[in-house]
Order: structure tokens, then C-alpha cells, then sequence
């Protein structure tokens, strides 16, 4: 479980996140919409402690990440993360980015993190790549092994942010195919995303942010098919 | 027999001064490289904390060459260091060298994205895996071409120890010449040499970043 709790993050003078408190539970897919400087991506990078906070708590299976004595090195390992820009490590082969975490962190042997990397590479369509360098790869490849990279650690929870904002419109749709598929998975999801349709149909619940503060919460179909608040409305309005 | 052309044994002789020349290069460059790096990252990791020493190899990248060889080698009787003038050279051209490749590495280190550093901190890589493993490698292939020209560069700058006494390539040409009065002739030869040498430090260093480009 991720419980967010009055959460606060300013970069120097301006605050971005401004008091958010919001709880994903196991199992469950939560996605983040608003419009850009509300916060949302901000939030996302402060779940697994790449930025730190200002104040409040954020609590992972009941660890506060951004206590001192938090080892956040072995906290990562079970939070894995997909970047609007995917990231890829130039210099490793696709094979080799997604091995090199289970290899260092996890001390996996060789054999095994190959198997291990095999295994999510094919699961994502990437299993004729595995020798290619990330540069010859298109944005969508790119991106797909950045999901298998981070799958490839188990982690218990997976936070997207804007995984598709960078792809070409025709190679958004087998980056979402993959999140689908782990959403039916099972698997924990925050999504912070701009495919509101996307998010209509994967998530358990849609959290609506605006200047800092999630403005309007609840299922899919209240918060997107009938939203209470105008500000949600004129939002989904801007973005269709 | 003293002969007033061009001999084999002149050619020799140059040879000669062509091995200390590389002898000199490769003791600079190994000092300079391993310097160069350990002070690389400290600038870029840590710029604050290393700023004097920002300050001191901007001293070394400043003054002329032939200045520090000159000082130096009077500091080295002044004191009463018991260290010969090949050691020296080494030791000039080495310190001289790491400050130029302490800001290259300083720069190949910064050009890895901020973005691509948070990527293998989020898989829960520690600080020091991500440099080993992600930004040291990258930092490399972006290094790696001023590298090879500080390579070449240092190797025609061995031409100035021979101010303090050693013969090396150019200083054992200027020998030659002083005999057989054909600087036109032998400067050429030399120059041959210097840029066989540079060839082929050249075309190695082609080879290899080849190599990474065509993974890249």
C-alpha cells in the first residue's frame, strides 16, 4: 500500500505539490490527470524518494520513504518506475539494461538475470531485440524495455509517468498495450497520463490534480464520464 | 670516420631520440590519465569542495610549458632532489597533462543526463554502482576523442625537454643537423617520424571509437 499524507514539495520558492494526501492500495490502478506544473509527475518521483519532500509522509507497505534510516536503495527495488523519456542506457545492449540492475542489486548470477531479462523482454514483444543497442531501437522499443527493466527487479508496485508523451502517436498504442497487460496482471499502478481514455479503462480510480492539490477523485466513469467539479470538466474538455 | 651526409647511423639516432620521445609520452600520459580521472570527477561530483584545486591546475594549463620544465628543473637543484631530468620531463608533462584531462572528464562526466543517472537510481542502483556501471562508461565515449588528441598533443610537446638536457627526438635531429648541415632534410625525417608515430596513436583510437558508434 502507497499512503500519501499531506504531502509538500516545493523547488525552492515554487510549490508544486501542495498538500496531497492519497492512498493506493495493493492491487489497485490509479491514474493521475491534470494539466502540466500541477504536480502530478513531481508526486510520482517523490513516491520512491528521487526527490525528497518538504513535508509530510509517504509511506511504502508502511516504510516512510523519506525518513533518514530509510535504506532507499532497497526500497527502489520493489517501486519500479517508467520515465516520459524512457532512459535507456546507450552503452548496454537491451539485453545487458535489463540485466544490469538484477545482476548489481539483486547479485543475481549471470545465468539467471539473463534468463530473468529473456523472460519480461519477450513478455513485452522485445524478445528479437536482445542484442540490439537502445539506439536502434524506435521510441516505442525503447520504451517497452524501460518497462521490461524495471519489471525485471519484481517490484511490487509500477509508477508511470507519462510513459507515452514522448512517442510518436502511431507507437503510443503498444506502450499502452503493455501497461494494459500488466494492469490485468494485477499489478499496483500509478499512471500519471495524458490518454484520458486510457485511463478510463484501466484504472480503479482517477485522480484529477490542479494547482498542487488533487481536486477531484473517485472511479473512472464519475470522475471522467461526470465530473462534479467544473475545473475537471473544462480540463477533460481541453484535452479531447 | 666523420662523414657530412645524411648515414644510417643517423637514422639510428633518431630512432633513438623517437624512443625516448614515446617513453616520455606514455610516462605522461599514464600520470596525466590516472590524475586526470581522480581529479575529473572530483571537479564534476564535487565542484564545490574542489575548487582550490580547480585553481591550482588552471596554474599548469596557464603558464607555458617550457616555463614549468625551466622552473622545475631549478626547483629540483634548488631543493637537492636527487631525481634525473627524464624524471622530471615525466613529471611535468604528466602534471601538465592531467590538467587538460581533468576538464575533459569533467565534461564527459556532465554530459550524462541528469535523467538517465535518476533511470538506474530508480532500479535501485547506489551511488557509486551508478557511476561505475552507467555514467562512468558513457563518460568514457564522450571523453575518449579529447583524450586522443591530448595523447597526440602531449607527444609533440616532448619536443621541449630538450631544454632541460634531454635528447629526444627533436633534440638528436638538431644534432644531426649541427653536423651534416642539412636541417632542410633531417627536420623532414623527423617530422616523418613524429607523424608515423601520431598515425598510428590516431588510428588505434579510430578503430576503437568505431567500434562504440557502431554500438551506439
Amino acid at each position: 500500500m502507497i499512503e500519501i499524507d499531506n504531502v509538500h514539495k516545493s523547488f525552492g520558492d515554487l510549490e508544486v505539490v501542495k498538500g496531497v494526501s492519497l492512498t493506493v492500495n495493493k492491487g489497485e490502478v490509479v491514474s493521475i490527470i491534470g494539466g502540466s506544473g500541477s504536480g502530478k509527475s513531481t508526486l510520482l518521483m517523490c513516491i520512491n524518494g528521487l526527490e525528497p519532500i518538504q513535508k509530510g509522509h509517504i509511506r511504502v507497505d508502511g516504510i516512510e520513504v523519506h525518513d533518514r534510516a530509510t535504506n532507499l536503495n532497497h526500497l527502489r527495488q520493489k517501486i519500479g518506475i517508467v520515465f516520459q523519456q524512457w532512459n535507456a542506457f546507450p552503452h548496454l545492449t537491451v539485453l545487458e539494461n535489463v540485466m544490469l540492475a538484477p545482476r548489481k542489486v539483486l547479485g543475481k548470477s549471470k545465468a539467471e538475470a539473463e534468463a530473468l531479462a529473456v523472460q519480461q523482454l519477450t513478455h513485452v514483444g522485445l524478445g528479437d531485440k536482445l542484442k540490439a543497442f537502445p539506439g536502434k531501437l524506435s521510441g516505442g522499443q525503447q520504451q517497452r524495455m524501460a518497462i521490461a527493466r524495471a519489471l525485471a527487479m519484481s517490484p511490487d508496485y509500477m509508477l508511470f509517468d507519462e510513459a507515452t508523451s514522448a512517442l510518436d502517436p502511431q507507437l503510443v498504442g503498444e506502450v499502452l498495450d503493455t501497461m494494459r497487460m500488466l494492469a490485468e496482471d494485477g499489478m499496483t499502478m500509478v499512471l500519471v497520463t495524458h490518454e484520458i481514455r486510457f485511463a478510463r479503462d484501466v484504472s480503479d480510480r482517477v485522480a484529477f490534480f490542479r494547482n498542487g492539490l488533487v481536486h477531484e477523485i473517485g472511479s473512472p466513469d464519475q470522475v471522467i464520464g461526470n465530473p462534479v467539479h467544473a475545473e475537471t470538466a473544462a480540463f477533460l474538455k481541453s484535452v479531447k | 670516420m666523420f662523414s657530412t651526409s645524411f648515414t644510417w647511423n643517423d637514422f639510428l639516432f633518431l630512432l633513438e631520440g623517437a624512443w625516448v620521445t614515446l617513453q616520455l609520452t606514455t610516462w605522461a600520459i599514464l600520470l596525466g590519465t590516472v590524475a586526470g580521472l581522480l581529479f575529473g570527477l572530483m571537479r564534476a561530483l564535487l565542484p564545490r569542495a574542489s575548487l582550490p584545486l580547480a585553481w591550482v591546475l588552471d596554474v599548469f594549463r596557464s603558464v607555458p610549458l617550457l616555463i614549468q620544465f625551466v622552473l622545475f628543473n631549478s626547483l629540483k637543484s634548488i631543493v637537492g632532489l636527487n631525481i634525473s631530468a627524464f624524471t622530471v620531463g615525466c613529471i611535468v608533462l604528466g602534471v601538465y597533462a592531467a590538467a587538460y584531462f581533468t576538464e575533459i572528464v569533467r565534461s564527459g562526466v556532465l554530459a550524462v543526463p541528469f535523467t538517465t543517472r535518476r533511470a538506474s537510481r530508480s532500479l535501485g542502483l547506489s551511488y557509486l554502482q551508478d557511476l561505475r556501471y552507467i555514467v562512468l562508461p558513457i563518460a568514457m565515449r564522450v571523453a575518449f576523442p579529447g583524450w586522443l588528441n591530448l595523447v597526440l598533443s602531449v607527444m609533440k610537446d616532448t619536443a621541449l625537454v630538450m631544454w632541460i638536457g634531454i635528447v629526444e627526438l627533436l633534440r638528436a635531429s638538431q644534432i644531426v643537423v649541427t653536423r651534416i648541415q642539412e636541417p632542410m632534410l633531417v627536420l623532414c625525417i623527423a617530422g616523418l617520424i613524429y607523424y608515423v608515430m601520431s598515425l598510428v596513436v590516431a588510428r588505434l583510437g579510430a578503430r576503437l571509437e568505431k567500434r562504440w558508434q557502431e554500438n551506439d
